[in-house]
Order: C-alpha cells, then sequence, then structure tokens
C-alpha cells in the first residue's frame, strides 16, 4: 500500500517535471523569436530561463549583483557597458560617484581603473575598447573631484572575462571596468 | 636555440637534367578536387651511415623519417595524394639510382620523389649528406634534384627544403615548408590563461617557449626580413608593444610612448613598426623607424583606429576603424594621407592583413554572430568568406599568400566549461582547412619567410 502511494507520488512527480520542461522550451522558443540575437545566442537563452535574464540585463547591459565587488564598504567596485559602448548608464555613474566620494575622503588612496571587453570581438580592438571604457569610467570619478594623477588605466581587452560562458548574460558581465586599489 | 637559427647547410648542389621538362602541373588557384597521385620513396641509408647517425640522433633510419617529413608535408597541401609505401614495388636505393618506371605507373604514382642519406666527416665533425631526386612517372625521366650536407640535428629542415622544392616545380609557386610559426601558448581556465609566447616549425616539431608566462603576452609577429618579433607584452602592467631577437633572447620595449601600445607589426623591409597608441580613451595608428628612433602619429581621429598593417610596396596601410559607428576596414598611404574606407558589406570588420602578394586583404568579419575569415581585393571588391565559426580571428598569411592560418575558439557549455583556442589553416581557395598541431592551446599566429640557408 505505502509503496505504491510512494510511486504514485514518484509518477506524479515525473509528470509535473515534464509539464515544467515543456513550459520551459516553449517559453525559450518565443525568447528566440523575440530577440534580435543570434542564433547561437538564443541557443544558450535556452539555459537561462527569460524572467531572470530580465532581471539582470537592461537591453544588454548588465544589472544583477553576480561578480560585483567592493572597492570599500558599500561602495561596489564595477559598472557594466553595453555592446560596442563606452556610454555610462544611470547605474553606473551612481556607481562611480559613490566611488567618487569614498576616494575623495581616502585621499592616501590610488586607483587602478581596468578596462575590460567580452569576447565577441577582435582581440586588438577589444584593447581599444577597453581602454575607452576605463577613461569612460576615470572621466566620471575626476568630474566628481578625484585628480586625474590617482586614477590609473589598464585595458586588458578580453583576456580577463569574469564569467567563462558564451552567452549574451555572461557577456554581459564582461564588459565592464572594474576599480581596483592600487596601493 | 641558437643552433636551432644557424643554418649549416654547407655544400648544395643542383643535380638537374641537361634539358627542364615541363613536369606535370597542378594549378593551385582552384579548389583541388583531384590531388595527384605521388609516391616518397624512404630514402636510402647504408648500413655504415645509420650507425654512425644512431649515436648523433638516436634515429634508426634517418632516410625514412627524412621521407616522411616530405611526405606529411605533401599531404597536407591537399594537392597531393601521397602513396602508402607498403604498395612500393621497388626497393629505395634501386628507385634512386634508376627507377623502374613500370612499376611506379602500376601503383598509379605520376611522381616519385627518392634519395640517399650518407653520414660524412669533415674537420672531424659529423655531417650528413642528403641527395634527393624528383622523377617525372609518366615521362619517364629525372626532373630535378639536389643534393646538400648539413649538420646531423637539421635532418628535418632537410626534409622541409626538398618539400618547397618539390612544390616549387609542380605548382610554379614557391613552397612554405621551411618556415616557422610563432603563436601564444594557452593554458588554464578561461578567466585565468596563462599565456606564453611559443614558436614551432610549419609542421608543429620544435615547439620552443620564449617566455615564461609570468605576464600576458599577446599578438607576436614576425621581422619578414629576419628572426626578429615584435609583440605585446603586459610586463610590470605596463602594456607595451616589444621587441625580441629569437636567437640571443634579448627583448626591448619599443618606443617611449605615454600610453598602452598595441596591434605591433613589421614594415616590410622590416625596419619599422606600425602600432597603435592608446591615451585618453583614443587609439590612434603609429609608426616608429627602428634605425632613427623618430615616431610619428598617422592617424588623427578621435575612433578606435587599430590592426595596421602595410602592403608589401611599404606605400600604403591598411587598419580597422569605428569611425563609421561600428568597426570597418580601412587603406591609407603609408604617410597616412588619403584615407580610404574599403568594406562596404554586411557586419563588422577586423584585423586586415595585406597578402605577401599585394592583390588581396584577409580579415574577421563578425556578421549575425558568427565569425568568417575572409579576403577582399584592396580596393574592397570581390569579397569572398573562407570559412565560418562561432569564433575565430587573426588571419596571418603563409610566405607564398596561399594559405591563411588563423585562431578559432571553442564556445563554453552552459557551466562554462568546454573553452579552447586552436590553430587552424585554410587555402585560398577556401578548401583545405586544417587544424595546426600545437602542444598546448594556441592563439595569435604569425607565419615567418622562408629561412633561407
Amino acid at each position: 500500500m505505502n509503496l505504491s502511494k510512494i510511486l504514485k507520488n514518484a509518477f506524479l512527480v515525473v509528470i509535473f517535471g515534464l509539464i515544467v520542461t515543456a513550459c520551459a522550451t516553449k517559453k525559450s522558443v518565443k525568447t528566440t523569436t523575440e530577440s534580435s540575437t543570434t542564433t547561437k545566442a538564443a541557443e544558450t537563452q535556452k539555459a537561462d530561463p527569460i524572467e531572470k535574464l530580465d532581471a539582470l540585463m537592461q537591453g544588454d547591459v548588465y544589472i544583477g549583483t553576480d561578480t560585483v565587488g567592493e572597492l570599500a564598504s558599500g561602495v561596489p567596485d564595477r559598472v557594466f557597458f553595453a555592446t560596442n559602448e563606452t556610454i555610462l548608464t544611470t547605474a553606473s555613474r551612481e556607481t562611480l560617484r559613490k566611488q567618487a566620494a569614498w576616494l575623495r575622503q581616502n585621499s592616501d588612496v590610488t586607483v587602478v581603473v581596468e578596462g575590460h571587453a567580452d569576447e565577441r570581438g577582435t582581440r586588438e580592438y577589444n584593447l581599444a575598447l577597453g581602454e575607452r571604457r576605463a577613461n569612460a569610467a576615470k572621466d566620471y570619478l575626476m568630474t566628481y573631484g578625484v585628480s586625474s594623477d590617482r586614477i590609473k588605466v589598464l585595458s586588458y581587452g578580453k583576456e580577463r572575462p569574469v564569467d567563462s560562458g558564451s552567452n549574451p548574460l555572461s557577456w554581459s558581465k564582461n564588459r565592464r571596468s572594474v576599480t581596483v586599489k592600487a596601493n | 636555440m641558437r643552433k636551432k637559427i644557424l643554418l649549416l647547410f654547407v655544400f648544395y648542389f643542383i643535380l638537374k637534367p641537361g634539358v627542364s621538362y615541363s613536369l606535370v602541373e597542378i594549378d593551385i588557384t582552384r579548389g583541388n578536387l583531384d590531388p595527384l597521385p605521388i609516391s616518397v620513396s624512404p630514402f636510402f641509408t647504408d648500413e655504415i651511415s645509420k650507425e654512425k647517425i644512431k649515436k648523433n640522433l638516436e634515429i634508426d633510419n634517418l632516410g625514412l623519417e627524412i621521407s616522411k617529413v616530405i611526405e606529411n608535408n605533401l599531404r597536407k597541401t591537399g594537392l597531393f595524394d601521397t602513396l602508402n609505401n607498403e604498395s612500393f614495388l621497388q626497393k629505395p636505393d634501386i628507385a634512386h639510382f634508376k627507377p623502374r618506371f613500370e612499376d611506379w605507373a602500376l601503383i598509379k604514382s605520376q611522381v616519385l620523389i627518392t634519395g640517399r642519406v650518407t653520414s660524412k666527416i669533415i674537420n672531424e665533425k659529423d655531417y650528413i649528406r642528403i641527395e634527393f631526386k624528383l622523377w617525372d612517372v609518366l615521362g619517364a625521366k629525372m626532373v630535378d634534384g639536389f643534393s646538400l650536407t648539413t649538420v646531423p640535428t637539421n635532418w628535418r629542415r632537410v626534409g622541409h627544403k626538398i618539400s618547397d622544392k618539390v612544390y616549387e616545380r609542380l605548382t610554379g609557386e614557391s613552397g612554405y615548408f621551411d618556415t616557422r610559426i610563432i603563436y601564444v601558448a594557452e593554458e588554464g581556465p578561461k578567466t585565468q590563461r596563462v599565456k606564453k609566447l611559443a614558436i614551432m616549425d610549419q609542421d608543429g616539431f620544435n615547439t620552443k617557449y620564449l617566455t615564461l608566462g609570468n605576464e600576458l603576452v599577446l599578438t607576436p609577429r614576425f621581422n619578414p626580413t629576419n628572426q626578429m618579433v615584435t609583440y605585446l607584452s603586459y610586463f610590470r602592467n605596463m602594456p607595451r608593444v616589444y621587441l625580441l631577437n629569437i636567437e640571443t633572447g634579448k627583448q626591448e620595449v619599443v618606443g617611449d610612448f605615454p600610453g598602452m601600445t598595441f596591434a605591433p607589426r613589421f614594415s616590410p623591409d622590416g625596419k619599422k613598426i606600425i602600432m597603435s597608441l592608446a591615451k585618453d580613451g583614443n587609439s590612434e595608428i603609429w609608426v616608429r623607424n627602428l634605425e632613427t628612433n623618430i615616431q610619428e602619429k598617422l592617424t588623427d581621429h578621435p575612433s578606435i583606429d587599430t590592426s595596421p598593417s602595410y602592403s608589401p610596396d611599404g606605400k600604403y596601410i591598411t587598419f580597422n576603424s569605428d569611425r563609421s559607428g561600428y568597426q570597418q576596414i580601412y587603406v591609407m598611404r603609408s604617410d597616412g594621407s588619403k584615407v580610404k574606407r574599403i568594406s562596404f558589406g554586411k557586419g563588422i570588420y577586423g584585423t586586415p592583413v595585406w597578402s605577401p602578394r599585394g592583390d588581396l586583404i584577409a580579415f574577421t568579419k563578425l556578421h549575425k554572430g558568427k565569425f568568417f575569415i575572409g579576403v577582399m581585393r584592396t580596393d574592397g571588391t570581390g569579397e569572398r568568406l573562407l570559412t565560418e565559426n562561432f569564433y575565430q580571428e587573426a588571419p596571418s598569411w603563409s610566405p607564398n599568400g596561399r594559405i591563411i592560418i588563423f585562431y578559432r575558439e571553442t564556445k563554453t557549455d552552459n557551466k562554462g566549461q568546454g573553452f579552447s583556442a586552436k590553430l587552424w589553416s585554410i587555402d585560398l581557395t577556401g578548401y583545405n582547412e586544417r587544424l595546426v598541431l600545437t602542444e598546448t592551446d594556441a592563439s595569435d599566429p604569425s607565419w615567418s619567410s622562408l629561412l633561407g640557408n
């Protein structure tokens, strides 16, 4: 009696699992047609439920907190960029203002702003793009009162990804500039 | 290292019939779907020579090994069907002396390569003498050949020199076998790659590591006239273009620039380096003369200008710029004047590299999420895509302009696993795509010129 009950429950679980899988598949197919991204990219998206992606990316700029470290307590160390872009988003500017405020209070600290690109570009172009991104962050810090001699820039291009995935979410985490204490 | 590079071909004799015969010719301008049947008879080595060579090199049958080098080179061109030596009816020594052409015709071989290896002592030092002959089976004639004497350790290069001769004779083009490839050897997880400069023979043998992996190194490129290399190193976290002498191991930073220098390449005469300087968020192309130490800015635009490459006559430079909004290919005069965009197809274009023949520019193209290696004429017309993949870039030409080598990276799985980077080559025809074997993962290949004597 007990055994058959367990089996029945197990069966139900399997059925439920199948339904969920089916729904997920359906949804991801929808994503594929909706998104203008490539087939390859869309393939990888299947792995991430769409709700999760929506919460983590705005356009193709990463807005989540995974991989984000701290320059100081309560001061995030990095900002994220759109593909091929160096424009700072509202959230990025807020982060950089926090960094600037902290750096103004800790005037003995010098920093290196590391610029990074995702893997979807040629190596040399990405080195230039990383340098551009790091300078976008540096310029903003300077606007908020940090003197330029306290900020060095260092571009890594696509050489130092934080996320090794080959999908739009991973790439969004890798398009970043990171402010690192240098002393 | 030095020993490998010093070229010790002490004697070189051309063995040629009085009249020059036109042998079966191969047209390599099209994809070759009907490779030419060719037999490489194991080079004959007499017993006394075998014993002496074994002492020097620990190789039992050097003649056989040399014939394998040749066979491997020819087979990989895709132009030749190298026949299995188990089907050969005639013994190597007799074949080399006077082939029985009916025996070779019987196994459908149109061309025959034979040779002989002997050991020699000159001034109390051991040498090897290699003689090779190229035979036209149907014409029943010897059509080419030479002999040379060299130090025993040079034996693979002898195989490459013979391969170059055969290729040259049968295709009418200069060969590319006695060459080397410099590249970046990669190891470790994708987020923490350790990269070293490495150099190997064109066929993947004799790999040497030139840096230890302590700092990030990228984009090594050969000087087309000598054994110098220029590359990018992150030594002391200051990304700068360096110059490395691979014979002495001596390296020095190129120029005195106020920011990151990258994307270096030599001028065709080897006397200048063009590169990008990134400063304050802007990358421009600069040239530095290595003899006069004069450096000069060539582009002046707020966009990213990088990946410069000279035309073989040194009069023009092709590069990529995003001044139109996206990365595209441009050509300018080598003084920086007359900048003209040449890529107008769909997608973004990067890494233009001028062919050593001067008529084509190889490039990387990104379109609809795929990466292509392609070629176009120097005015941008005649675009032809040779290969498509998830990620590939950095084309580099073989010295005869017939083959392009590049690197390809794999897509990782959902857990971010399965990353690899490998070198690949493809013929200009778009056929004969091949994995280039390397000891480790590899990227950023650069092909040397023919090594000479």
